[in-house]
């Protein structure tokens, strides 16, 4: 059906009168029909000769196509199948995040963050943690955060950045059409969310990295459970490299599509594999080292071509580099049972941990006698903790994490009271997003998809 | 000290230094402190409810004051770099914040970029606050700037009037902070002058009001649960 805004059918989110210029004087709203019935219909609609209409053409590709990398809405202006001009539109999924973080405590804001970029949750809580504990002065030092905390939090991240890797290699193949990589890549990722929910209870939404340390300790067995993964990974993930390095389809998909030099990447504020395909190591890991990251043995990636297919490489080969930390992080965690996970200020540490009762994982019953028949303080203490919150001291703090995207920072703004004042997420994929229109105008329209696939947003963080 | 008491203990040793004679010891003088707020009672309850006897209390919001010369490190070089822009230098927590007018704005990102001994290659984006008690400057617009080249990071922060939110875009300087002007516009209705395009981004295109403003209500309906009725969270009992 091709209808002119002249007609009865009124399109009303584009009215004629907002799109009327001098080259396009009319809105033709198409829906799903043979190209060649719509190529007709616009050339009846211009009185026989075609005109610009014929040639030029706005689609609108999601928020709900399968291959956007989620509710993501491209408005592409098409020549043929050429893109002539490419642009955004974003906010499908926003859920007002930091608004809500305003009206809960410092540590329930954990729970609402982690679910901003819902690949990479660890990466979420993370920035806002260290953001919190440096305006409390906790950061580091023997009053600090502890030792264990700080390897735990570094484990569990880069286990995450696995498995987020994996669902963008993952992603990625299967909107080209490489089901296979998408089998496999959601293959191993399940046994790192197996990891997850063996190590926090959840396989996403964790909350479990916390302002003072982590949620809970590890449970019996879970270091013997990450090494059987690294060993199973270092099997698993040649096979990527076997599937996708040298398959002439896969690189003509990817190579030289999406291309974003060095001097683009910085004007457009891109970090991350984006930034790294371009040849320059930016990590923050080693510029700007946070939990101990200088005293772990790993490489920056990088390759040198700017294009999709070095991303791809990127990530293939920080996985293997994540696989090695996470080596000497289970190494050091043996050495470490037993100690603290949770700062030991009772100000700010949760007072209780969970316990394995005989129905699953829940209260703990000996902090429950505790606070219920032994000590009235301490069921003071509990109750003003958790109702209350602590209090953080006045001022802002922004500390940068690498997420597997790139980076991702927390502005957070303390009034010295139990709530966020203002947290603000600097979210990698929402500003390496803007990089789309750059990267896909000239292309083809399938280029489209495989550049925004190595963007790797994630609209739950785009969006907040 | 005085001269009773030299009587008594050892001559010399008491003798406390003068300002005049140790400047070094003389505390640094620190900046305006500006309150932009105000707590009250103990425990920030609103209503009835604070039976602690401290319900009178009023306490003043302040932030980290300005603090003085020599700034230590590179902060200087910075600084140095940046001098007849600054409005004021806050350093809290190891992190260094320059206050800017929002007429010297887009000179100050040219020269941060420029600058051979600066050089902020990357704008990390901005990020509106809105403080309704810091009267005549409620909303702050905040950015962070990294130099890549000499691995420093540093926050610039705009403040503008309720009653007249306009500051210059950097979008010509950084490309960068395109959607994130957008979204400080969206959510806090900073309006950046010279934008190439400044729409909503996240809300709705006819949305009413700017949600993460202070006076902008969260929303929300009670929610019943097992015979108890849960009031939305903007309404629940706050200690904040």
């Amino acid at each position: 059906m091709v209808s002119t805004s002249s007609t009865s059918h009124e399109d009303v989110y584009a009215g004629s009168s907002e799109t009327r210029d001098a080259r396009a004087d009319r809105v033709f709203t198409v829906s799903g029909q043979d190209w060649d019935e719509i190529a007709s219909g616009l050339k009846d609609e211009n009185d026989g000769d075609g005109g610009d209409a014929y040639e030029r053409i706005v689609v609108n590709m999601g928020p709900q196509h399968p291959s956007t990398h989620g509710v993501l809405r491209l408005i592409l202006e098409l020549e043929g199948e050429t893109v002539t001009e490419a642009r955004c539109g974003i906010g499908y999924l926003h859920t007002g995040i930091e608004k809500n973080m305003e009206y809960r405590s410092w540590v329930q804001g954990t729970t609402f963050c982690t679910r901003m970029d819902y690949l990479s949750p660890f990466f979420n809580e993370m920035t806002y943690a260290l953001g919190v504990e440096r305006l409390l002065g906790i950061e580091d030092g023997p009053d600090g955060v502890p030792e264990k905390a700080q390897v735990m939090r570094v484990l569990l991240m880069e286990l995450n950045r696995i498995s987020s890797h994996l669902v963008c290699i993952a992603t990625g193949g299967m909107e080209i059409g490489a089901l296979t990589v998408m089998t496999i890549g959601f293959r191993e990722r399940e046994l790192v969310l197996d990891l997850f929910e063996l190590i926090t209870g959840l396989r996403m939404n964790h909350a479990f990295i916390r302002p003072g340390g982590v949620a809970q300790d590890l449970p019996v067995g879970a270091l013997e459970e990450i090494r059987g993964f690294v060993a199973l990974m270092k099997k698993r993930l040649p096979e990527y490299a076997a599937l996708c390095n040298a398959n002439p389809i896969f690189k003509a998909r990817l190579e030289g599509v999406g291309h974003l030099d060095l001097e683009g990447c910085l004007a457009l504020g891109l970090t991350g594999p984006v930034l790294r395909s371009t040849g320059y190591p930016w990590d923050l890991r080693k510029t700007s080292p946070y939990s101990g990251y200088e005293t772990y043995d790993f490489d920056v990636q990088t390759w040198d071509t700017s294009d999709s297919y070095g991303r791809f490489r990127v990530r293939l080969n920080e996985m293997w580099e994540s696989l090695k930390i996470i080596e000497q992080a289970a190494d050091r965690l043996a050495r470490m049972e037993g100690e603290p996970v949770m700062i030991a200020d009772k100000k700010i540490a949760w007072p209780s941990q969970l316990a394995i009762g005989s129905d699953g994982m829940g209260n703990s019953l000996d902090h429950i006698r505790t606070i219920m028949g032994e000590s009235m303080e301490a069921l003071i203490h509990h109750f003003k903790l958790v109702t209350e919150g602590f209090r953080v001291p006045p001022g802002q703090a922004y500390v940068p994490v690498e997420s597997p995207r790139g980076e991702l920072g927390a502005h957070v703004v303390s009034d010295g009271g139990t709530r966020p004042f203002r947290a603000h997420f600097r979210d990698p994929s929402f500003n390496n997003l803007q990089a789309m229109g750059v990267m896909s105008e000239g292309s083809m329209i399938a280029d489209v998809i495989v550049a925004i696939a190595s963007i790797d947003p994630v609209m739950g963080g785009v969006d907040r | 000290m005085t001269d009773e008491k030299k009587v008594d203990g050892p001559a010399e040793a008491v003798e406390q230094p003068a300002v005049e004679q140790s400047p070094e010891n003389v505390p640094a003088p620190t900046g305006e402190v500006r309150k932009i707020g105000e707590r009250h009672g103990m425990f920030g309850v609103t209503g009835t409810g604070d039976t602690s006897g401290y319900g009178g209390l009023v306490a003043p919001v302040v932030y980290p004051a300005a603090t003085e010369r020599p700034y230590g490190g590179w902060f200087d070089i910075v600084a140095d770099g940046l001098d007849p822009l600054i409005e004021s230098v806050v350093i809290h927590r190891g992190e260094i914040t320059f206050h800017i007018a929002p007429d010297n704005l887009v000179a100050a990102a040219k020269l941060l970029r420029d600058d051979p001994s600066l050089r902020f290659e990357l704008c990390a984006g901005v990020s509106g606050v809105h403080y309704p008690g810091d009267t005549g400057r409620e909303l702050h617009a905040v950015y962070s700037f990294l130099s890549m080249t000499y691995n420093r990071r540093i926050r610039v922060e705009v403040s503008v009037p309720d009653a007249d939110p306009h500051l210059p875009s950097l979008c010509g300087v950084y490309p960068a902070v395109d959607w994130h002007e957008r979204e400080a516009f969206d959510m806090f209705g900073l309006v950046f002058d010279g934008h190439p395009a400044l729409t909503r981004i996240l809300m709705p295109d006819d949305w009413p009001g700017h949600p993460q403003r202070k006076d902008y209500p969260l929303g929300g309906i009670p929610v019943e649960y097992k015979g108890g009725t849960i009031p939305p969270p903007d309404q629940r009992r706050s200690y904040s």
